[in-house]
């Protein structure tokens, strides 16, 4: 070390209490003000990306699920739909319906996870377990769907997995209205708390130039006031039938981001709370044979149905030549899946564009000349997932 | 100094430390219950009924877990730290009193007063014990060896530095008011009467006080100097077992301290009606402490720059505003 060094550098995890898993991030300190920080990843490699390549299509949506593994369901919906445009498949209105109505709540239990981490992260400890007693609802919901908790698999190419449950209606209109009940607390708790808006207004703060330039996406960009939301841009699984805003923020700080994440939320729970009204009746699963699994009362009891069903477990379907990118609007950003098929039952390539990873990216910005109490509260405000960031 | 004299204070002081190292334990049982009902969840509930035992099996561990000292600390220095931040925690309970005059259920040949030892100064020598604490922190954050104790330190240093000043300032309107430096003194002129209590005549001085005591003993919202979400323990990242329990202590011995001084000056201490002397000043030091818990559950936590401009921009021009106005008052 040389004796003109004024710095100190200090190595912030990737085992510290709040780099949300196992991000690591090398700082250089001047006093308590950061010189530099350079986010260094990797430690949650698992190389799922490629694990995909070697996959059967269909068998390739347990390995999405771990990737955001907060936000399960959008993850399945975005590599589904993205088989389902190289296939072509229709799905059914009814399945359309669930899927948003599933993402939406995704999406909340997500922001739910994000609020109660950021508010621990700035040291309002009881936010945690509000926010996560909130999210044990949906949970439930999961639960009640796929059997699973948090790794749901729920949402299959040219389906669900399974019908809906019966009282899906009931524990969905509880949900919305009993986390619609709570906001209130979190917004006396937390939104006109003087030491919160200290702590998050001002900090972190990025300009809408370069959250452009940055590729950012998702509340990370919104927080700047650039109007970029997929689901109004490029409206999938049936989002141009939903009425919902998206809110802007002005100056790109900590507490802009927190608004919108917050409005997010309710947002969210608008649009479940529509697609449960209108919710079609029809069949959970596009009747496409040899490509999507046919329901499994029919397997039972049809002799073509079981044929189909077992050559699609064992052999797959083919995918014709070609590729597609799909993009969906995930908790974090723009979550996109790009695939190419190659006549096979295996696909060439899977490339997935991780709105984590990119968001991260932006964190020198975000964090250089600020305090080092900062750090942690633009880390929480850009909501990372390493599952997603390092795949 | 007759005989009586060492064997009764003698007496007091193995009361008080027991007393006091048994509130300590407690404190956290309270603290995590407290929390925990806060919070939707139960807390300690496995050891002894209710969880009483808790604070004993968590003694226990801790006394029965290996003492590591990392390579690279100045053990000396490192050693020493628990112990300079826990003995002036301790030291601040001399001069409090803790009751009226009593004489131990008669066991003791004629009543004695309810404190270890009234000085005549007894609010100075709480300034002047409480700012020695800090040098525990700050020699614990520097021999560890390691950045995040070195932030914690300086951080703890800063910030008792400038809480020390409102906390000291906040008092002397009380010493103005009463006219005395003596703490036995400071609670029989509030007795008699709730008005008595100097919260009524100083209740500008009292809210200084409470947030500099609330940064003074390194609490939440001003828990800086040991943020687990920023610098991972901060001072006492290095520290285990006992070394550890030491700062554990400590904290709340402090924080269990200055709610004493805070009762005493501004809550008329023991003084209060029907119950004998000592439950009037436990219970009030209870809710005290409750209030400690309370803003733990529901405060973010400040930042350092804001904690420092907070101080000296707010806190101490308010308490030097509090001091002209009661020397006004007091001439008038």
């Amino acid at each position: 070390m040389s004796a003109e060094k004024k710095t100190i550098t200090l190595n912030m995890g990737p085992q510290h209490p709040s780099t949300h898993g196992v991000l690591r991030v090398k700082l250089e300190l001047d006093g308590e003000r950061v010189v530099t920080a350079e986010p260094i990843i990797g430690y949650l490699h698992t190389g799922i990306e490629k694990t995909m390549e070697s996959m059967l299509y269909y068998k390739a949506i347990p390995a999405t699920d771990r990737m955001d593994y907060l936000a399960p369901m959008s993850n399945n919906l975005g590599y589904c739909l993205a088989v389902e445009k190289l296939m072509d498949i229709e799905v059914p209105e009814k399945v359309k319906w669930a899927r948003v109505c599933l993402v939406e709540l995704t999406r909340v239990a997500s922001h739910l996870v994000w609020l109660g981490t950021h508010s621990m992260d700035l040291g309002a400890m009881s936010m945690l377990i509000y926010a996560f007693r909130e999210r044990e609802l949906i949970i439930d919901l999961y639960e009640a769907c796929g059997g699973q908790r948090m790794m749901t698999s729920y949402i299959r190419i040219g389906g669900l997995a399974s019908d809906l449950p019966a009282d899906f209606e009931k524990k969905v209109r509880n949900i919305i209205k009993t986390i619609r009940e709570k906001m209130k607390d979190y917004d006396k708790l937390l939104t006109e708390n003087p030491i919160f808006i200290m702590r998050t207004k001002g900090v972190a703060v990025i300009s809408a130039e370069d959250a452009i330039n940055y590729c950012l996406s998702g509340p990370m960009l919104r927080g700047c006031g650039v109007d970029y939301d997929v689901r109004k841009a490029n409206p999938y699984s049936g989002y141009e039938n939903f009425d919902f805003d998206v809110p802007l923020g002005k100056n790109g700080d900590a507490y802009d981001r927190y608004l919108i994440r917050m409005e997010e939320m309710r947002q969210s729970l608008k649009i479940a709370e529509q697609a449960i009204d209108g919710m079609p009746e029809g069949p959970y699963r596009a009747h496409v044979p040899g490509v999507v699994l046919p329901p499994k009362e029919d397997v039972l009891y049809k002799m073509e149905s079981m044929i189909f069903h077992f050559k699609i477990i064992t052999d797959g379907f083919k995918a014709p030549v070609g590729s597609v990118y799909q993009a969906i609007e995930s908790p974090r950003g723009e979550l996109g899946f790009y695939i190419t098929g190659d006549g096979t039952n295996i696909p060439r390539r899977v490339r997935v564009r991780p709105p984590s990873f990119v968001n991260l990216g932006a964190l020198p910005i975000l964090t250089e000349g600020y305090l080092l109490a900062d750090v942690v509260c633009a880390i929480g405000s850009i909501d990372i997932v390493l599952g997603e960031v390092d795949r | 100094m007759s005989l009586e004299f060492f064997i009764v204070t003698f007496v007091k002081i193995a009361l008080l430390i027991f007393v006091l190292l048994t509130a300590c334990a407690y404190s956290t049982y309270m603290e995590r219950k407290i929390l925990a009902y806060l919070q939707n969840r139960v807390g300690p509930s496995y050891a002894g009924p209710f969880g009483l035992l808790q604070p004993l099996a968590d003694g226990l561990k801790l006394i029965f877990k290996e003492d590591i000292v990392p390579d690279r600390v100045e053990r000396i220095t490192f050693a020493l730290a628990p112990v300079v931040s826990f003995i002036p925690a301790m030291l601040i309970f001399a001069v409090i009193p803790f009751s009226s005059e009593f004489d131990l259920f008669g066991l003791l040949p004629s009543p004695t007063e309810g404190v270890i030892s009234d000085l005549s100064v007894g609010v100075l020598f709480i300034f002047a014990v409480t700012s020695l604490g800090v040098y525990g922190l700050v020699l614990a954050g520097w021999s560890s060896g390691s950045k995040y104790s070195l932030l914690g330190g300086i951080r703890s240093s800063a910030q008792m530095i400038s809480y020390e000043v409102g906390y000291a300032l906040s008092i002397v309107g009380v010493v103005l008011v009463a006219n005395t430096l003596s703490l036995t003194e400071i609670v029989s002129l509030q007795s008699g009467s709730l008005f008595n209590w100097y919260i009524f005549k100083q209740p500008l001085g009292f809210m200084i006080y409470i947030v500099c005591a609330i940064a003074e003993t390194n609490r939440a919202p001003f828990d800086l100097a040991e943020a687990e979400s920023e610098l991972v323990a901060g001072y006492h990242t290095e520290y285990s077992s006992m070394r550890f329990s030491m700062f554990f202590i400590s904290e709340y011995a402090n924080m269990l301290a200055v709610s004493a001084v805070a009762v005493t000056l501004f809550f008329g201490g023991w003084a209060g009606p029907f119950l004998p002397p000592i439950f009037w000043f436990l219970i009030k030091i209870l809710a005290f402490m409750f209030v400690y818990i309370w803003l733990r559950a529901t405060f973010p936590r400040f930042r350092y720059d804001q904690l420092m401009d907070f101080g000296w921009k707010v806190l101490f021009p308010l308490a030097l505003f509090n001091i002209m106005l009661t020397a006004a008052l007091e001439i008038l």
